[in-house]
Parts: C-alpha cells; structure tokens; sequence
C-alpha cells in the first residue's frame, strides 16, 4: 500500500444534471507533493469535477475529502487551503502587481507583515522586482502567468487547481512554467493539473483520463505509454478520447 | 501567388503589433503561421481580411490590394475569425443559409466542398448556435466560411482551446479543403500542429523570425541538440546540464530533455560528464530538431524573455 498521504480521495462521485450524467462514478486519489494531470476532450467532465473538488458545487453522490475536508459540509475549510488559477481568470487587470499579490493574501488572511515579506521573496525570484507597481495589463502574458501562479500558491495552500494554465504562451515561457509548478511540488505543494497540451502530461507524476464523465485510464505516463502501445501521450490520449 | 504580405507595418499608439512583415503564400498551399499570444497573429489576418488598414507596406490577395480592392478581396476570401462570426440566435441552417445569401450563392451550389464537415453537425441543424459545443461551433463556422467557395481560406487559431482529439480531426478536414484546390492560411499557438503544415511562419512580438518547410531537417553545422532521458527523472538534470560549459539551453520537451550544446568539442565533453555519473537508465543521443526545438532556439536568440 502506498504510504504517502492523500490530499484529495475521491470515492464513488457521481454528478448529475438533471438526466445528464457529468461524472459518472470516479473513483481515485491525489498523493501529497504530486503532480496530478487531468487530462480529457472537451465536455468530458473534467470542470465539473474540478468545481466540487474546489468546493464550488455539490456532487449528487459519493465520498469526497479533500484536504482532510468533507465535501458536503466542509467547504469553507477546503477553499482555505486550496489555491485556484486559470488562463481565463487569474489576476485583475486594472491592479498592479502589488495590489494583486495584496489582495490575493489579504483573503487568504495572511498578516501585513507576513505578505511584506513573502511578497519581496516572490518577486526578487521572478525577476519582477521592477515592474511591481505597473498594472497587470501593461504586462506580458508570460510574466501575468507565472506571477498568477506564485500568487495561488502565496498561502502556501495544501493543493493547487491549475485549469489550463498554459494557453497561449510561447513554448519557453511554457517550459518555465512547468518548472516552477515542479518547485512547488519541492515544497510540498501537491498540484492538480489540466491542459490539452499532450508533452505538458509527459511532466506530470500521474494522469487521468476522462471519457463520457468516467475514468478510463490512470497511472503514470510511462505506464499509459505501455499500455496502450504508444510513442508519447498524444497517442495515448487519442487511442482513449476518440471516438 | 495566392497572397503577397510586403513589407507590412501596424502601430496601437505606442505599441509596434507589426514589423515589416514580410512573406508570401503559393497557390494551394497549407501555411501556417505559429507564435504565441501577443505576436501579432490576428492583426496580420485582420489585415489580409480587409478589416484593418496597414501603416506601411501591402497586402495582395490573388493580385488584389485588400485596401484598394476590399470589395473584390471580401468575394474570394473566408475568414474565420478567433471568435467564431455565428449568429448565436439563428439556428446551424439558418447561420449556413445567411452567410451563403451573403456572397450571393446558396447551400446546395457548394455544397459538396462542405459535405464532410457540414454532415457532423446536421444532425442538430434546427439547434441554434449559441447552444453547440465548442467543437461544434468550429465546424459550423468552417462550413459558413467556405460555403461560398473561397480561393483563400483564412483561419485565425481555429483550434485554440480545443482537445487533443478535436485538433486532429480539424486537421484532418483542413488537408481534405486544401485538395479541393483552396490556398488556406491558418494561425495557431500549438507547435504540434506546425508539422501539418506545408510551410510554417514563426512569429514573435511582430516580427516574422523565419519561414520554414517542417518536413525538411534543419541544416546547423555548429550547434548540436541532443535529447537526454532517465529513467530517474529528467527534472534532476536540469540543472546540471545548464550549469556545464558548453551548455546553450536545456528545456523539458515531454518525457525528454532537449539540450542544445555550442560545439561538437562540447558535445564530447558534455557526454564524458554525463557517463561519469553513472547512471545506467540514462539515454542521451543526438537529435534533428523539431519545429519547436528551432522556434525555442530563435526566440531565445532574439532576445531575453
């Protein structure tokens, strides 16, 4: 048995809307320090699930803890110690950079001095030192994602929900990315992790993927890569999702 | 020439989105045109679609200037915009049936060049757009834009966003259009997708860094790109590898490292290093680089991220 402990156990979860089945009886666990990719096609399920484990929305059925928290009557608690970051949704436009980080920490309930501190860490190790007081709009794409990042990760969360992070960027600032989401991991940050880029699960510890809101395959990628007779995870990923 | 791109200049106020681009597209061919966010991708389409005006330089499709000559251009080109043009309260009949009026021809005539991708979603013609999926909303808009049988098809990153399986498949219907004989310029922030394409333009902050064919190896008689794998993990290489003379960059690619080294002398050093670590999983030989290992290499060149 694996000793390591789960910060998301995921039993039996079924959701439902109305006679249309999102998920449809998942069952797995999310290792504590792992990167757990969540891979599948459009509309397979993938947001559904990642909204009840953010405790957004109910599950119809099934036990779901994450964090050491109920899903059903414990959602405060989890969204304290989760962090949360998007391509679509990430920072404010019209704030600076400071203001950002600010905000981001003052709701997570981080002291003054704590944030002053940590803050100057954050951007001394991204080399944004400079540009704190410019507004996130006037900033590159690339920089805007790697700072949501270290802002979703600034309360030092027990897991992290990355929703495509990646779209967009050129495939430097991508691989950089993916360098600080392995940092994160080093300090014990378990992260939780979708994209439709296919070389971006070759960097993940595990992979699931969906298909009409079931589970069909998750282990490791070079486990899947066996399995299924595959050169790399795209050919994984389309033997499984095509249909 | 389906398409001249000469020497072309755009401005925002202060921003240059546009540096004298400058490339030009052959009859029947597959182009692609590959840069990230903020490059300049759209504004470029925008322009060959007549719906924006260069500061400098000209925009020829099949001969005729997209400024001067816009109503001729509008008549021979599709343009599927970023955000698909559907009207969201019309149904799929009703959009194909407008947008074919429109160009003064109706869904029967060309109806042939649209079958494959149209018969994916007739079954739910009577459903109005706003309530397809994404992946349907892409296949009616490609339909709407090529049922007036366009000479140039223009498709401003039709798969952003899109799975894995999705991006095929609409690949796949790209390759069955251009046999039709139709000259389809497309962008796209996905490297994989540069493969399918029978030339590709890399573009990076406005500029076109470099036009290349992806089916043929690149020529570098300097650098050296080797990948490496372990199988205890890439991620402790890393670092390593960045820290050895020699060493130009070193960058994840899936289940690999990609290390580009200056020489062939550092290649032998570099591997001698790598050997003493003893290591018995590691795998480390020399490789051609890919269209992304060639864009990574330009834009790490040009300047600092």
């Amino acid at each position: 048995m694996d000793e390591r402990e789960h910060i998301i156990e995921v039993k039996d979860m079924v959701k439902k809307f109305g006679s249309f089945t999102a998920n449809d009886h998942l069952t797995f666990h999310v290792e504590k320090g792992e990167i757990f990719g969540f891979l599948g096609a459009n509309g397979a399920g993938k947001t559904t699930a990642m909204r009840i484990l953010c405790g957004l929305s109910y599950p119809t059925s099934g036990e779901i803890h994450v964090a050491g928290h109920d899903v059903y009557r414990e959602r405060e608690r989890i969204k304290r110690k989760i962090g949360y970051m998007s391509q679509k949704f990430s920072l404010y436009e019209d704030l600076t950079v400071s203001e950002n980080i600010h905000l981001y920490a003052g709701i997570y309930g981080l002291r003054r001095k704590q944030i002053a501190a940590r803050e100057e860490q954050l951007l001394e190790r991204l080399g944004l030192s400079h540009i704190r007081n410019r507004l996130i709009r006037e900033i590159p794409l690339g920089w805007k994602q790697k700072l949501a990042f270290s802002v979703a990760i600034f309360h030092q969360p027990a897991v992290v929900f990355l929703d495509e992070p990646t779209g967009g960027v050129d495939p430097i600032t991508r691989r950089q990315f993916w360098e600080m989401i392995h940092d994160a991991t080093e300090e014990g940050i378990t992260v939780f992790v979708t994209t439709h880029y296919m070389d971006e699960a070759e960097y993940c510890d595990r992979v699931s993927i969906m298909v009409d809101g079931r589970i069909d395959a998750l282990d490791n990628p070079a486990a899947l890569k066996q399995q299924y007779e595959s050169k790399n995870m795209n050919e994984v990923f389309l033997k499984l999702a095509r249909t | 020439m389906s398409l001249i791109i000469d020497h072309i200049d755009l401005s925002f106020g202060s921003l240059q989105a546009l540096k004298q681009v400058n490339f030009e597209v052959k009859d029947g061919e597959l182009f692609g045109l590959i840069g990230p966010d903020g490059a300049g991708k759209s504004s470029l389409f925008r322009i060959m679609a007549s719906l924006l005006i260069p500061d400098n330089g000209r925009c020829l499709m099949h001969g005729h200037d997209v400024v001067k000559d816009y109503r001729e251009v509008r008549k021979i080109i599709g343009y599927m915009p970023g955000r698909f043009s559907l009207y969201m309260d019309l149904s799929v009949e009703e959009n194909l049936a407008f947008y074919a009026r429109v160009f003064g021809t109706n869904v029967e005539e060309n109806y042939e060049l649209i079958r494959d991708v149209y018969e994916q979603i007739a079954p739910f013609k009577k459903r109005l757009a706003g309530k397809l999926s994404g992946g349907m909303k892409q296949k009616l808009a490609l339909s709407c834009a090529l049922i007036h049988r366009p000479e140039v098809l223009i498709l401003d990153e039709p798969t952003t966003g899109v799975d894995a399986v999705s991006r095929r498949e609409f690949w796949d219907m790209l390759k069955k259009i251009q046999n039709e004989g139709i000259t389809i310029v497309v962008s796209t922030p996905y490297m994989d997708e540069a493969e399918m394409c029978d030339r590709v333009g890399l573009i990076q902050k406005g500029k076109l860094l470099e036009i290349t064919d992806p089916s043929k190896p690149y020529e570098n008689d300097q650098e050296q790109l080797f990948s490496l794998k372990s199988e205890k993990g890439i991620y402790a290489y890393l670092d390593r590898l960045r820290n050895m003379e020699g060493c130009k960059h070193a960058w994840l690619f899936g289940d690999q490292l990609h290390v580009t080294l200056h020489s062939e002398e550092d290649a032998t050093r570099v591997k001698a290093a790598l050997d003493g670590m003893g290591d018995s999983s590691l795998e480390w030989y020399k490789i051609t680089p890919s269209v992304e290992d060639r864009f990574m290499g330009l834009i790490s060149n040009s300047e600092a991220l």
